[in-house]
């Protein structure tokens, strides 16, 4: 398991999209590696022979009716937005 | 009619009276309301209320319906069409919800009346409330300490008579702690039980909903309204759902209750220990047998639930781009900069530090170590509780190693937070159901503080525990007791 000094606080917080001030990066990467240190505890489990458990009960493949059904207008599904025009939601430019 | 102790009622006796047509479900809200504003100052448990809606219900509520007229709390987190669904954070803190989630449908179904949203920790990261980006939630028997969390705004409130019964999420602990703390019932149902359609996803492998009530009768009444497959949510399960209530009033001949000896740890208060060791005993009294059971992985749960549930969170709060719905950044210069300061000025801290250690586990590289090594103790941990559930009906411990403690006690240190987890969110881990009720007080600085009992039981097994708490609660009067306030 990786030593808790190689979590990069600043660049997870970048994968995340997620600004973090100066203040907020070096108190996380001190209450993180607590968290990660107490965490190594699972390094003492000999896991293999166990398959891993993505889920507490396993199901797969759950299809329904593909059937059209009423739903939220345009109008509706907008109306949360925090920017919209013309029926349409405004997103942040994404080229030049 | 004038009944000012009317809100101290349980769900079943005011059906009594209501089916009585000895007041009607109008006035039962407009009661229920005086006793609110009376106390909202003093607990803080509601984020927002909408009397008026839910005074149109009341006029044309059916009595007769299994929930027919009874006003009913939700966790902020559960969607009720348009009402305000904010999680209790500010990236959400002007949204409302476009539709009923499935199990506000059903409540409403079962003559319910859903009639305001509680507090509770921002996206139900927490065990305090304190977490909240709005407000602090007191608790009802000493107004210094915390109601338990995350859904300590509908636990607050079913304590102190501001609600008959009310929702919340429980992704580790989060009904069964509060519950605990606030000295009232709480259920966390098994894993796919409850439709989680319209309920803000945390960790998707681990949420359920239940209910909070002030009797364990009335979580069974809730558990017979909401529980059952909904094909809007893919991890519901298609089983039948038996009637709660016709389990309940059997004795406990016969029955094996198993206390797990890693539960016996060192951080337990005493006082704690004693009402448990002595909640023992009354259940032995009443017919039960206890049996000792090992839970050998007991001591890894908490590191594979903060690695997997903040794995997942990461993942579901990607969703708040600040596109859609919720909070967004001004003026962006850019496309990241837009991200980056949506979710920095819309998050709290406690969500910001669960997002980043998700994404750090789950990032390229640690991946191996952390989560799919979680992963793997997680199902080691299933198994343990498969192994005692082939000795034992279910299993007893305390909900909580402590009863509620200070407001602002911990939140300097998350991990010492996390560890109030300590008994409840295996449960989570490994699918199966749990019950908390009160089981007795313990006496700190002048104060009774409630304790409770958890009862965990095989997953789809709700029916059983739900004969088991009420047994117990049934031979003691702790459940009567309420806080003076």
């Amino acid at each position: 398991m990786a030593q808790t000094s190689e979590l990069d606080v600043a660049y997870v917080a970048k994968l995340a999209r997620l600004n973090l001030t100066g203040a907020e990066t070096q108190l996380f990467h001190r209450q993180l590696g607590d968290v990660l240190k107490y965490a190594e505890k699972l390094r003492e489990v000999d896991v293999s022979h166990v398959e891993a458990a993505a889920h507490a009960v396993p199901i797969f493949n759950v299809f329904r009716e593909d059937e059209p059904r009423d739903w939220f207008t345009a109008e509706e599904a907008l109306s949360n937005a925090p920017r919209k025009a013309n029926g349409l939601f405004i997103v942040t430019k994404v080229v030049e | 009619m004038s009944r000012p102790d009317l809100p101290a009622l349980n769900i079943a006796d005011l059906q009594a009276l209501l089916r009585k047509r000895e007041l009607s479900p109008r006035e039962v809200l407009n009661l229920l309301r005086a006793r609110i504003e009376e106390l909202e100052p003093k607990i803080d448990a509601y984020l927002s209320i909408d009397f008026e809606a839910a005074a149109k219900e009341a006029e044309k509520a059916d009595v007769n319906l299994s929930l027919g007229g009874v006003p009913i709390a939700i966790k902020d987190i559960i969607s009720v069409a348009g009402q305000p669904c904010t999680c209790a954070s500010k990236i959400l803190r002007n949204y409302r919800a476009l539709y009923d989630a499935t199990v506000i449908r059903k409540l409403r179904a079962a003559g319910a009346i859903p009639f305001g949203k509680t507090n509770m920790d921002e996206f139900a990261m927490g065990s305090s409330t304190e977490n909240s980006s709005v407000k602090l939630t007191h608790n009802p028997w000493d107004l210094s300490r915390v109601p338990g969390g995350s859904s300590g705004g509908s636990a607050a409130a079913v304590a102190a008579d501001g609600a008959f019964g009310g929702l919340g999420t429980d992704t580790g602990g989060s009904i069964r702690q509060p519950a605990a703390l606030s000295g009232v019932v709480g259920v966390k149902p098994s894993y796919g039980r409850v439709s989680r359609f319209g309920v803000v996803a945390f960790a998707s492998s681990l949420d359920q909903v239940g209910p909070l009530t002030k009797t364990v009768r009335d979580s069974a009444l809730i558990m017979n309204a909401i529980a059952g497959h909904d094909p809007q949510d893919s991890t519901s399960l298609n089983e039948p759902v038996p009637n709660y209530t016709a389990a309940l009033g059997r004795d406990l001949k016969g029955i094996r209750l198993g206390l797990p000896k890693e539960y016996m740890i060192e951080g337990i208060d005493p006082q704690v220990k004693g009402v448990i060791d002595a909640a023992v005993k009354q259940l032995q009294s009443l017919g039960a047998e206890i049996v000792d059971v090992s839970l050998p992985h007991t001591d890894y749960a908490i590191a594979v639930y903060y690695i997997i549930a903040t794995a997942e969170a990461s993942a579901n709060l990607a969703r708040f781009d600040g596109v859609r719905y919720g909070h967004r950044a001004e003026n962006p210069k850019d496309l990241l900069d837009h991200y980056g300061r949506t979710r920095e000025e819309g998050f709290g801290a406690e969500v910001k530090r669960r997002i980043i250690l998700g994404t750090y586990v789950l990032s390229s590289g640690y991946y191996d170590a952390y989560y799919l090594r979680a992963q793997k103790v997680r199902q080691l941990i299933r198994q343990d509780f498969a192994q005692a559930f082939e000795k034992v009906d279910a299993l007893v411990s305390p909900t909580s190693p402590v009863p509620a403690f200070k407001l602002g006690e911990r939140t300097a240190d998350p991990l010492r937070m996390y560890l109030a987890d300590i008994f409840t969110n295996a449960a989570n881990l490994a699918g199966i159901c749990g019950i908390s009720l009160p089981c007795g007080f313990a006496q700190v600085d002048g104060h009774r503080l409630p304790i409770g009992l958890q009862l965990l039981g095989k997953a789809l097994e709700e029916a059983r525990i739900f004969q088991i708490a009420h047994a117990y609660e049934q031979s003691t009067d702790w459940h009567k007791a309420r806080p003076n306030i």
